[in-house]
Order: C-alpha cells, then sequence, then structure tokens
C-alpha cells in the first residue's frame, strides 16, 4: 500500500469516526444552491450573521407596531395576551422577575430574527425586511436602548449592546449533591 | 374498578356510558346476566376502518391545565392516570405547539441540509424513507413540565402536575446518516433545527449531540407522525428537553456556534437567585410520579392496592424505585417492569395494605449514574423559585381517611 493511499485510509476513518456511522453515501437528495433555498434560509444568528440589507427607523417602527403589534403586546409593549417586551430592568433577581428583551435578551439581532419568522402572530414572514428593522428599532428604543432618532440596519443592529449581554451561563447540572 | 375516575372522566363516562358501570359498582349483582352484545353479532370488519377507544373510554383525553389565552401557542398533558405500561398511544401524546398544528402536504415537504458542509442537499420524504432506518422507544418530556416549584391546586392531577411526559417507539433516519451524505466541514460546531410551522421554531444543537443518538423521525409507534407530533417529519433528541426535537423539520443548518434563538435565549433558560440564567440545559434529569392513587382517585375501602407509577431519566435508565406512604419517613423498593430502558419511561409497582388512615404517597427515583431524584427542599435551595424549567423533585399525593387523594400544595 503506498503512502498516499495510506493517507486516503486514514483520512476515510477519520471521517467515519466523525459521523459515526458507514462511510458509504447513498446519493440520496439533490444539490441546492444558496438561491434555491433563499426563502427558507433566513436565519439571524446573536452576532448578527444573516442579517439582510435594509434599514428601518424608530419612527416609522412605531407606527407598524400599533398597526400589527400592540393589539397583543399592549400600546407600549407592556404586555397583554402575549409577553410583555419592554422593561423589568433590575427584576431578575427579585421574587418576581420580568423577562423582556430589555431585561433580558442577550443579543439584540434575536429580536430581528423572531420577528422576521414569527410575527406579526396573525400573519408570520408577511414584513420585509425594512419593516422588521423598524420594529426592532422601536422595540429597543421603548427599552431605553437606542436613541429616538435611531435607524436600523444589518451593521448598526449587530453593534447594538443588550443590557443582559452577560447574564447567562452554562449548565453545571447535577446540581443537587447526593446525600 | 379499584379507584374512581376523576370527576372529569366521569362526567364524561356517564355521558358516554348510557347508565354506566360508576353507579352500580361495588353494589349487589346477584345472579349473572346474559347481556345483549351476547346475544346478537357485534359491528363487522373495518368499521371503523382506523379503529379507535370504546365509547365507555371516552373521558380519557389531552387538555390543557387551564384554558390558553393563545390556543395555538399552548400545551396539553397526557392522561397519564389513566394509562398502562409505558408507551403512550399516539393520538394522547402531549402537545406543546408555539404556533398551532400545520397541515403539511409530505410531498411538498423538503428537509433542507446547508451551512458548514460540504454537499448542501434537500431531501424529499421519499428519500427520507430510503435511507437506513432505526426505531428505538423513549420517553419525550417538556422543560416545562411540572411547573409546581410553588404552590398549585389541590384538584390538580397527575395530567395537571406531570402530563408533558410521553414516550413513544420513534422511527426514523440517524441524523449521523444523513449529516455523512452532506458531509459536515471540521468547523461545523452546532446545527441549527428549524420548523415549517408558522412559528418556524430554531433551537441550536451541539454536533457532538447530533451525531450521537439523534433520529429524523417520520413514524410513531409504527404509523407515521401525528400532525401533533411533527408530520411528516421531526427531529427526536433522546433524553433532552422536548422542545429540542424541533417538530415539523424543513430545514438544518450547521454552524460554528449556536444561534441564540429566542428560544434558547428568551425561553427555555433557567433562572437562577443571583438573576443569571443557565442556557442549553439540554438534560431531563431522573424523576418519577405515582399514577395510581393519584389526585382525583378515590379509594372505596381499605384493603389491598398496587401503587403504579413512571420513572425515567434522561442520562440512562432508571436502576432504582423507592416509595413512600408516610411522607417519606421510610422507604420501600418497588418492582421495576422490563425492559428497563435507557432514555424510556419504566413502569414500577408496589402492593400496599391502606389502613384507613391518611397517607402521604411518594416516589424517588435513582438512575444508572447513580444521581437519585431529589427532594423539592434540595432543587430549591440549588435552583430558587425562578428557574420554572426542570422541575424533577420528588412529588406526593395526600390521601386522606375518606380515601380521597389530592395534589399535595
Amino acid at each position: 500500500m503506498s503512502f498516499r493511499s495510506i493517507a486516503a485510509a486514514a483520512a476515510l476513518i477519520v471521517v467515519c469516526s466523525v459521523a459515526g456511522v458507514a462511510a458509504e453515501r447513498t446519493n440520496l437528495g439533490r444539490a441546492v444552491t444558496a438561491d434555491e433555498i433563499a426563502a427558507w434560509n433566513i436565519d439571524v444568528s446573536g452576532d448578527g450573521a444573516g442579517l439582510p440589507a435594509g434599514r428601518g427607523s424608530v419612527a416609522e417602527g412605531r407606527a407598524l407596531f400599533a398597526e400589527a403589534c400592540a393589539a397583543c403586546h399592549g400600546d407600549k409593549g407592556q404586555g397583554g395576551a402575549a409577553d410583555a417586551l419592554v422593561g423589568g430592568r433590575g427584576t431578575l433577581a427579585t421574587a418576581k422577575p420580568v423577562k423582556t428583551i430589555g431585561s433580558f435578551w442577550p443579543y439584540a439581532p434575536t429580536v430581528f430574527d423572531y420577528v422576521n419568522r414569527a410575527m406579526p402572530f396573525n400573519a408570520p414572514q408577511s414584513l420585509t425586511p425594512d419593516q422588521v428593522y423598524a420594529v426592532t428599532a422601536y422595540l429597543l428604543f421603548l427599552n431605553g436602548i437606542v436613541s429616538e432618532d435611531t435607524t436600523l440596519d444589518a451593521a448598526s443592529l449587530a453593534k447594538v449592546e443588550m443590557p443582559n449581554r452577560n447574564g447567562f451561563t452554562r449548565d453545571p447540572r447535577p446540581d443537587v449533591p447526593p446525600k | 374498578m379499584v379507584f374512581s375516575p376523576d370527576r372529569r372522566s366521569l362526567l364524561g363516562g356517564l355521558a358516554a356510558a348510557a347508565g354506566g358501570w360508576i353507579g352500580t359498582a361495588g353494589a349487589a349483582e346477584g345472579r349473572l346476566q346474559v347481556p345483549v352484545w351476547t346475544r346478537q353479532q357485534g359491528s363487522p370488519v373495518a368499521s371503523p376502518a382506523y379503529g379507535v377507544p370504546s365509547r365507555f373510554e371516552d373521558g380519557i383525553k389531552r387538555r390543557p391545565r387551564t384554558p390558553p389565552p393563545i390556543p395555538t401557542a399552548a400545551s396539553s398533558g397526557t392522561p397519564l392516570q389513566h394509562l398502562h405500561g409505558i408507551i403512550t398511544p399516539a393520538g394522547l401524546h402531549y402537545e406543546r405547539h408555539h404556533a398551532g398544528v400545520p397541515d403539511i402536504d409530505p410531498d411538498q415537504h423538503r428537509l433542507v441540509v446547508h451551512g458548514l458542509v460540504e454537499r448542501p442537499l434537500a431531501f424529499t420524504m421519499d428519500d427520507l424513507l430510503r435511507f437506513p432506518s432505526v426505531s428505538r422507544i423513549h420517553f419525550m418530556e417538556c422543560s416545562g413540565n411540572t411547573s409546581t416549584w410553588g404552590g398549585g391546586n389541590p384538584k390538580w392531577t397527575v395530567q395537571d402536575t406531570h402530563g408533558l411526559i410521553s414516550c413513544s417507539e420513534w422511527t426514523g433516519v440517524p441524523l449521523a446518516t444523513v449529516l455523512q451524505e452532506v458531509g459536515v466541514k471540521p468547523e461545523g460546531r452546532w446545527i441549527l433545527a428549524e420548523g415549517a410551522d408558522a412559528a418556524a421554531m430554531t433551537r441550536s444543537v451541539p454536533i457532538e449531540i447530533a451525531l450521537d443518538d439523534a433520529i429524523l423521525a417520520y413514524a410513531q409507534n409504527g404509523e407515521r407522525l401525528r400532525p401533533e407530533q411533527g408530520y411528516p417529519l421531526r427531529l427526536f433528541l433522546p433524553g433532552l428537553e422536548g422542545n429540542l426535537s424541533v417538530k415539523w423539520l424543513r430545514r438544518l443548518k450547521v454552524g460554528d456556534k449556536p444561534f441564540q434563538s429566542r428560544e434558547e435565549t428568551s425561553k427555555y433558560t433557567d433562572l437562577m437567585p443571583d438573576g443569571t440564567a443557565r442556557q442549553f440545559t439540554f438534560t431531563m434529569e431522573a424523576k418519577s410520579v405515582i399514577t395510581q392513587p393519584s389526585s382525583g382517585h378515590q379509594l372505596r375501602e381499605r384493603g389491598l392496592y398496587e401503587i403504579r407509577g413512571l420513572a425515567w431519566s434522561g442520562r440512562g435508565s432508571i436502576s432504582k424505585v423507592e416509595v413512600s406512604t408516610d411522607g417519606g419517613q421510610t422507604w420501600r423498593e418497588a418492582e421495576l417492569q422490563q425492559p428497563v430502558l435507557s432514555k424510556c419511561l419504566t413502569r414500577f409497582r408496589l402492593p400496599w395494605q391502606w389502613d384507613g388512615g391518611p397517607a402521604l404517597l411518594q416516589s424517588r427515583a435513582t438512575d444508572s449514574t447513580g444521581y437519585l431524584q431529589p427532594t423539592k427542599e434540595q432543587l430549591i435551595r440549588a435552583r430558587g423559585l425562578n428557574s420554572n424549567y426542570h422541575f424533577n423533585a420528588v412529588y406526593g399525593w395526600q390521601l386522606n381517611a375518606e380515601g380521597a387523594v389530592t395534589h399535595v400544595v
């Protein structure tokens, strides 16, 4: 066996061990391009990766929020049939914690991601990127995180620092020692 | 019958049973009669073509603990107090939806696998059904099951307190097989799973879990998934909090870090007393509950009863279940029904003579790692009262001298 084939075999073994199954491919499935899957490829990460082109202002967001969001979340995002989106700063370590975008959410781009994929509740995935930027800007303004004259786009939203950015820890369980 | 059904099913049973057995149970029966069903032909085959439970079982249903303000973003619990063995009938598997149950045409459904992979691919359901398959029996539990860190209602049944757990045989393709097909790049560490429902529900899964025992499931208890369980395709991650097993699965995207979706930051994180929150608390730790006698049951007379219940652990198999009838002062080891499987419901039972006095009935499980189900006091000491999710403490039912069983508040 030549060095080259040994190396190839070793590489194959590495692939096998990573996947934990036989290396043989089935050739099932169809190759897809980025363009073909664009309508589904909508995720935006906490660091802002995936944010689309577009921009929206607090003022535009205020109008849209009144029209599309306030019925469930309250006219100022104070909550109603659906979650409160505003307030709660300083309550997380109290007996009645209020977990909102302002008090709890660690990443601003996650607001864009969630609104874009799941809101408004009665018409999800109906907003344009500009509209989602605008609603996100308004929600961050209501929480005192951006100023009233703010317009957000991909670059500026990724830079927004959330108050509870460092409020999360990894799972330490089991956390109850045996007797 | 040694136990009366709870009031709800009693009403349902009365409605369905046309005179019913509830009023006559225990009454003097006299000479046996030959009933009408013995003196005439029954229904023909295939009527109905898809069988349903007896009409006398009509009261046994899933239901939410309280009427949900938004019915499509809600949960309904499995009636554990009425079930036997370890397999949950598919139609009684608990539900948790974030935007209702979509009506998906399987011919139009696709699973896209892309991101940090060598070959981005889209699979049809026919493709997925051609892959080598696997079937395993596992529980699924919502991390919000038993969210009763304090308080509650004496009338809550085990369906109300523990109903967000069910157990099925799941069949599908090992996720590792499909990842092999697309070729995960070395920098691929986390996978985003995304649903095709109106929430487009997303969660990030570490690659180690994806390559371990994860299944792309298309069948449950021998038939294709029910719509409420993700038809035509769901992710299934044994032993881990249910919301990770994304239903109506349409897309897997391989990335180099967690995606930080709303469902793993704002929700499904566990708030600690100091105001920090634990994130990616995946494992459902060892837990058990007595299902019979349990809240809502009524013991008719003193004498022999079999205490029955369920135990499970997301870290492995159940090695021991102990039962106390005196509020935890003394414990007796229960018998475990075989097979005892990993990350699966285990049925336990213990014969018990009720002497007619009050009793506090509790169970505690130990799993194959040696972990002992904690007391509520231990759990609260470790996590405070704001943690919401992952409550797995020892649970009790109060039996009074009249034989009535209630939820301990």
